[in-house]
């Protein structure tokens, strides 16, 4: 058994990378809305779920059937990206203004706040098998049936580590993600915007008394948070090459978990969940099988939160750690 | 704004009506109680009868969609509500409890080959042994992260189930049995069987009525327990935790043992349901306790009103029962099933039949549950709302 583990280290550290990258992407969706609205939003899933749609479009529409190259490749995979964020931010704005916004107006309990998510996320799942797959993507009769994407980019090696390949698709992944966070953290830190996230975060009460004005923050919560699911879907998508109506469950229970992992309410701590929940599922599945992974991934859960309840890096969107 | 004011009228003078006649009933005498309670059950043992099913359940057999889902989801839902509605403890794998008492059945009935009753009693055990378990090294974690952690519990059971051959891995178990039957009943030697129309005690393959009325004796003891639990100290210590935990800690109530106490009550309730449940359809797999169900009656029990026990048992008859009655929409059930859940929480969050206790907790602060942040009240909030700050 062993023997597996130092076999398989190597592929399973680079999967678990490119896996916890697409977690920690849609962890911080979580944590955002969580930080400025104390709302774990259910629906989140489903956004990363039309998010890969979004990006499928793109492909879809161009007609593409082979592997492209070169510039050509670059701007399909580009293109694909931005569909993927649009679709998904236009998405979590919706949510936010339909779904939250009336209950936050009544003050409401977070309790129906979620009920109200889980209804959304229900609702997205079936208007896509029902009606958005058979209709825009012309697969009548196949709304439940996984959606193949067609090989856009040859899987070449890149380089090999200890005589593993690494692929290009599974760098991109990785670089891209932390591209995103990057920008990310320069945006909550450095901008004006971000700055009224932080307030929000921190007294909601106060920060109107400041002038910030809550409802665009919380509007633009949902928008940088949806496109950040958006990006993580584009990236699973050209990455892995399938997708579903029900694909956004398993991997938004998951992004969650690592937002919770790494602190709710910390966007560094998503980063870090994602990665660390990938990792593990991956090294975990070489000893146990792969069928074990999600199992071990919520004992792990069970087991930080037991000696750290805060998380791996603590709490709070606030104290300008984000 | 007008029509939003009168609108707004109409749902104060319901409210006042609702209170009224709540007033009466606090003020009824124990024997007028006990005639309504009769009256209740026996109408629950009438439901099934064909001139009911034509109306309210056209495309289905009405008595077996009342033993499963409409039955099953009431019992599930008055387990949940234990935990959720009066501790306030948000519990997203509640279907954990009922796979547990569901395999407990399965196993033991066709490994044992154990009575029915006797399983009834083992499974209810383990289901609380279980609900401690899982209560343990949790109860002590924040409302949101308990959350998590249960969705991750009731998942883990599932997956388990379905990676573990030597209980049927993904196909399941087959050939449970079915509690043991009465064949004939003589009672002074009047037929009762004949008298009645209906083998009540006869536990087959053809006729769902049994079970139902299996079911109804069922959630009848349920009720009971759980009305006296929340009459007593145990229920108080409960809203106490659920309004502050700090608070209650501080006064003495011993927050963690009662709040592993709901859990265990919570998952006994769930946990007979599957026992009963498990004993009817002769064979399940891990599939059919998916994370959708947990969400359902947690939307049955929000919906219905949390904490008020007739209003989340409407809850979830209406949530089992809507899909049901609109078959002839098929595919488009679930989704109009979602849009109907957001709708009913943007236009009356506190739920279809609120408890008075739980009315004034929500206009004083958030019932318990906690507001959203960020909550600062638009220009079409009310008055009442703003002053409530």
């Amino acid at each position: 058994m062993l023997n597996d583990f130092v076999n398989q280290f190597w592929p399973a550290t680079i999967d678990g990378l490119a896996f916890g990258s697409i977690y920690a992407l849609i962890a911080l969706g979580y944590t955002m809305v969580y930080g400025v609205l104390r709302l774990i939003n259910f629906a989140h899933s489903e956004v990363f779920m039309i998010g890969t749609f979004g990006a499928m479009f793109v492909p879809f529409v161009l007609g593409i059937n082979s592997a492209l190259t070169g510039l050509a490749l670059v701007g399909v995979i580009i293109a694909m990206i931005l569909a993927g964020m649009l679709a998904s931010a236009g998405t979590a704005i919706a949510l936010e203004r339909i779904a939250y916004r009336p209950l936050r107006k009544r003050g409401a309990s977070r309790l129906a706040a979620l009920i109200s998510a889980i209804g959304a996320s229900i609702f997205l799942q079936e208007l896509f098998a029902l009606l958005v797959i058979p209709e825009v993507f012309n697969r009548p009769q196949q709304g439940r049936i996984q959606m193949g994407l067609p090989r856009l980019m040859e899987r070449t090696e890149l380089f090999s580590i200890f005589g593993h390949s690494v692929r290009v698709d599974q760098v991109l992944v990785i670089v891209a993600a932390i591209g995103m966070m990057i920008a990310l953290d320069a945006l909550v830190n450095r901008t004006k915007i971000g700055r009224g996230i932080r307030a929000t975060a921190q007294n909601p009460e106060a920060a109107v008394l400041m002038g910030v004005d809550i409802n665009r923050i919380v509007r633009m919560t949902f928008f940088i948070g949806g496109g950040m699911a958006g990006v993580a879907g584009a990236l699973y998508l050209i990455s892995y090459e399938n997708t579903n109506y029900y694909i956004g469950f398993l991997f938004g229970i998951k992004a969650f978990t690592a937002a919770v992992l790494g602190g709710i309410g910390n966007l560094r701590g998503a980063l870090v969940g994602g990665v660390v929940l990938g990792l593990v599922e991956n090294y975990g599945a070489i000893f146990f099988g792969s069928d074990w992974k999600h199992v071990i991934s919520f004992t792990i859960l069970v087991l930080v939160l037991m000696f750290r309840p805060t998380g791996i890096l603590g709490e709070s969107l606030q104290q300008a750690r984000a | 704004m007008n029509q939003k004011n009168s609108l707004a009228g109409i749902r104060h003078r319901l409210g006042q009506y609702g209170d009224t006649m709540h007033d009466r009933w606090l003020n009824t005498p124990g024997w007028q109680r006990w005639i309504l309670y009769v009256a209740l059950i026996v109408g629950a043992l009438l439901l099934p009868s064909e001139s009911i099913g034509g109306f309210m359940s056209p495309y289905t057999d009405w008595a077996s969609i009342l033993f499963f889902p409409i039955g099953t989801y009431v019992v599930l839902a008055i387990g949940l509500n234990v935990v959720v509605g009066q501790a306030g403890l948000l519990d997203l794998g509640f279907v954990a409890f009922y796979a547990v008492g569901g395999y407990a059945m399965a196993l033991i009935g066709t490994r044992l080959g154990w009575n029915f009753w006797l399983i009834l009693v083992v499974g209810i055990g383990i289901c609380a042994l279980s609900g401690i378990t899982l209560g343990g090294p949790t109860l002590r974690l924040r409302g949101d992260y308990l959350a998590i952690v249960t969705l991750g519990f009731g998942e883990i059971i599932r997956i388990t189930a379905r990676n573990t051959d030597a209980i049927g891995g993904p196909n399941g178990i087959r050939g449970i049995p079915h509690p043991p039957s009465i064949d004939e009943l003589n009672i002074f030697g009047v037929d009762v069987y004949e008298l009645l129309g209906v083998k009540i005690f006869k536990y087959g393959v053809l006729d769902p009525r049994p079970y139902y009325y299996l079911l109804v004796a069922l959630a009848v003891v349920a009720i009971i327990l759980v009305k006296r639990w929340e009459k007593s100290r145990v229920g108080r210590a409960w809203a106490a935790i659920r309004e502050d935990e700090d608070a209650a800690e501080v006064m003495g109530v011993p927050t963690f043992r009662f709040k592993m106490l709901a859990f265990a009550i919570g998952a006994s309730i769930g946990g007979a349901m599957g026992v009963l449940w498990a004993s009817k359809v002769i064979s399940l797999n891990p599939n059919d306790f998916q994370f959708l169900l947990s969400a359902t009656i947690l939307a049955a029990v929000v919906m219905g009103g949390a904490g008020n026990l007739p209003g989340v048992m409407l809850g979830a008859f209406v949530v089992a029962w809507l899909p049901e009655r609109f078959r002839g929409l098929q595919e488009y059930r679930m989704l109009i099933f979602g849009a109907v859940l957001v709708a009913l929480m943007i236009f009356r969050p506190e739920g279809l039949l609120p408890s008075r206790q739980r009315k004034a907790e929500l206009k004083e602060g958030t019932g318990g549950m906690g507001s959203l942040g960020a909550e600062v009240p638009g220009p079409e909030s009310r008055g009442e709302e703003v002053a409530s700050k």
